[in-house]
């Protein structure tokens, strides 16, 4: 409890005692010897400022700034009014049931934003530099690119940088969700907001504070809120009309019926007082961004950034979801799979091809040469000849090499065996005799088919996978995932245009998600209802462009997210439900003269309170 | 231009929103956002006259909710 709670506390104890005492008086008969009743009203107006004269006071000032319909008027309007039908203790008993209430409430808004920043405790408060030998503590704010930071055992690494001293392993849990801590030895690139393990870390400096990742991150998390769910609009657009419609229907209480039916006031004014106390709408203006926030902590907690309310929304009606091939459903690392000669041995074929792509710089070559292994003597290669789009020619120990795809060896004439195979093929010939084959394709990542199994399960209805390979290719990936629906074959500028394709097909509320290794597809994050990006840790494009970014790559926690996203919009849904329908329950009540203050005060703090206890289940997860 | 600025004694939600809704209306205010569980106000304003707008959206929060500081 803060200063302001305490001081609220001492408040309410004193009023609660005095008012019980006056409690005890009333019921006991010692008031019926008292023949005026101002004599009361004195009396009952002592606890009754002790607790609410900062209401009456606020509510003073602000209907001089022009603010009519704030809570403090309406309580103000309500407990004077129950004074002027000469209910003193019941105006008493509101004020303070509404005093609780608030400090309450007051208190468990606190306590949820503590435990959600404490969810997102990453910001490292300082950075150790060594000056003269010695370790100084400084802002990390201060630190300069280059700088060589020291990072004891058990420290959060203030900076994004490089390790140049120094091994071990890295808990990476506050920013991946990942359990198993990272190694970080000589040469590693380690990244902020990540804790420091048992080993001492010198590391190079390569980004300044407001480029780290956890600045970056800190930022996004912060903003989310500003990006509104429809649900988020729905009720500030609510609780605009609400207050206004509920304060008149409560002056058209108040004097209608006695006007039309004649009759006392009285009855009809403590009716309408019951409308004021409920015309706040609070527990759904404090309770449904909280819900919201609460969703958002607990996805980033699994690692995943959503950076928006909208987005958790969207993500909660996600029916299709679109990946990128490469990078995305696999590794993005091109591998030799298969070598098949003909006519020679694998190793007399593998040692031709990587001396002949020794000078190449296509990602294929460097492929070959890494299985290859051993170091290229460039002496015995001679001036490579590229032929476009087929491959090259090149003088390797002075014999003529070609390496290239089918073309190449059709245009030689070279009496080739076609190759069946899955991937990209690379066919090599010496001196225009064939030689044989080698395969290179990318491995599918591992638990790619059981994160598309699980996101099925939570409800995705389609999976599309788009890439650039040959249809063969595409299709025997797509088979073994468990792919619906596949295009192969297209330019990046296809992939855009597909997937506005099936925008267009979903229907009603339906989202679709792309996710990509934001390498190249900025433009298809953007388009698709959201896109979700691999983190790849740091890569700002893909930070930048998506609405979700997964900080591990793991795609498997797609469907968590959805569950996330699922659960937040539950919760918030029964509170709108929930509060609506007892306000609503309240009003009718009241106007019927069947509900009492302390129900209308239990329908505004009371629904309040209950309806913040139910957001904040939304910051915890469920696997 | 955008800022960032800590709120102080920020109690309740609506009024929160009310902010937001009369800084947005101040002339020159791209944009605006009063965060009621973060305790923060982001304010998306034109460069030139940014302090001008700064004074004019104290005086307009000090309106809606006087108990409310802004830590310029």
């Amino acid at each position: 409890m803060n200063k302001k709670q305490k001081k609220m506390l001492v408040r309410i104890v004193i009023a609660f005692v005095l008012f019980a005492i006056l409690f005890i008086c009333e019921h006991t008969g010692l008031w019926e010897g008292i023949e005026h009743t101002w004599i009361l009203f004195v009396i009952y107006l002592i606890p009754y400022l002790v607790i609410g004269y900062d209401i009456i006071f606020k509510a003073a000032r602000n209907i001089s700034h022009g603010q009519v319909f704030d809570e403090n008027f309406l309580m103000m309007i309500a407990t004077f009014g129950a004074f002027g039908v000469r209910e003193y203790s019941e105006a008493v008993a509101v004020m303070l049931f509404y005093q609780v209430g608030e400090l309450f409430q007051s208190y468990a808004v606190g306590k949820s934003r503590q435990s959600i920043s404490d969810m997102m405790d990453i910001c490292p408060e300082y950075a150790n530099i060594e000056v003269d030998g010695k370790l100084t503590r400084v802002d990390p704010d201060e630190v300069e690119i280059g700088s060589i930071i020291v990072i004891k055992p058990g420290e959060r690494i203030p900076l994004d940088g490089v390790v140049v001293e120094g091994e071990s392993l890295i808990d990476t849990a506050a920013l991946t969700g990942e359990s198993v801590p990272r190694k970080a030895s000589l040469g590693d690139e380690i990244i902020s907001g990540c804790v420091n393990g048992s080993g001492t870390l010198k590391v190079q400096v390569s980004k300044e504070f407001d480029d780290s990742t956890v600045a970056k991150i800190l930022e996004l998390v912060e903003n989310a809120s500003s990006k509104k769910a429809r649900v988020e609009n729905f009720v500030t657009k609510f609780a605009k009309y609400y207050t206004p419609i509920v304060t008149i229907s409560a002056v058209a209480l108040a004097l209608l019926p006695p006007l039309i039916l004649g009759g006392g006031f009285g009855e009809w004014i403590q009716r309408a007082c019951i409308f004021l106390v409920i015309s706040c709408p609070c527990a759904l203006v404090i309770s449904v961004p909280l819900g919201f926030f609460g969703g958002i902590g607990a996805s980033s907690k699994l690692g995943i950034l959503v950076k928006g309310s909208n987005y958790l929304e969207a993500v909660a009606e996600m029916t299709t979801i679109v990946f990128d091939k490469t990078g995305t459903l696999t590794k993005g690392e091109f591998k030799v799979q298969e070598i098949l000669p003909e006519g020679c041995d694998k190793e007399e074929l593998l040692e031709i091809a990587a001396l002949g792509e020794g000078y190449s710089n296509h990602p294929i070559a460097g492929s070959i040469r890494e299985a290859y292994g051993k170091t290229i003597n460039m002496n015995r290669v001679g001036q490579a000849e590229e032929i476009a789009g087929e491959g090259l020619r090149v003088p390797v120990d002075g014999k003529e090499v070609l390496l290239g795809n089918e073309k190449l060896m059709k245009s030689s004439g070279i009496a080739y065996k076609p190759c069946e195979s899955l991937g990209t093929i690379v066919y090599g010939a010496c001196e225009r005799k064939y030689m044989g084959a080698i395969v290179i394709s990318d491995s599918i990542k591992d638990g790619a088919k059981e994160a598309i199994q699980s996101m099925k399960q939570v409800g995705v209805k389609k999976c599309v996978m788009l890439t650039g390979d040959r249809q063969q290719a595409a299709a025997a990936v797509a088979g073994e995932l468990g792919i619906d629906e596949v295009h192969a074959q297209l330019l990046p500028g296809d992939k855009v245009s597909k997937v506005e394709a099936l925008l267009g097909a979903q229907e009603g509320k339906e989202k679709l998600a792309f996710v990509g290794d934001g390498i190249n597809d900025a433009p298809v994050l953007t388009r698709a209802d959201i896109g979700i990006a691999m983190g790849s840790m740091g890569s700002d494009a893909a930070i930048e462009a998506a609405d979700v970014v997964l900080m591990d790559d793991d795609i498997g926690k797609i469907a968590a997210v959805v569950k996330i996203a699922r659960k937040t919009l539950r919760i918030v849904k029964q509170n709108i439900v929930f509060a609506l329908a007892v306000k609503a329950l309240v009003l009718l009540l009241g106007a019927l003269g069947l509900a009492n203050m302390w129900e209308a005060v239990f329908a505004d703090v009371g629904v309040s309170v209950i309806a913040i206890m139910n957001a904040m289940r939304a910051l915890k997860i469920t696997k | 231009m955008k800022k960032k600025f800590k709120l102080e004694d920020l109690d309740c939600a609506n009024c929160a929103a009310k902010m937001e809704e009369a800084i947005k209306k101040i002339d020159g205010v791209n944009d605006a956002n009063v965060s009621f569980l973060a305790q923060k106000m982001t304010i998306d304003a034109q460069d030139g006259k940014f302090d001008e707008i700064m004074k004019e959206v104290v005086k307009v929060c000090a309106k809606v909710e006087p108990d409310c500081k802004i830590l310029v």
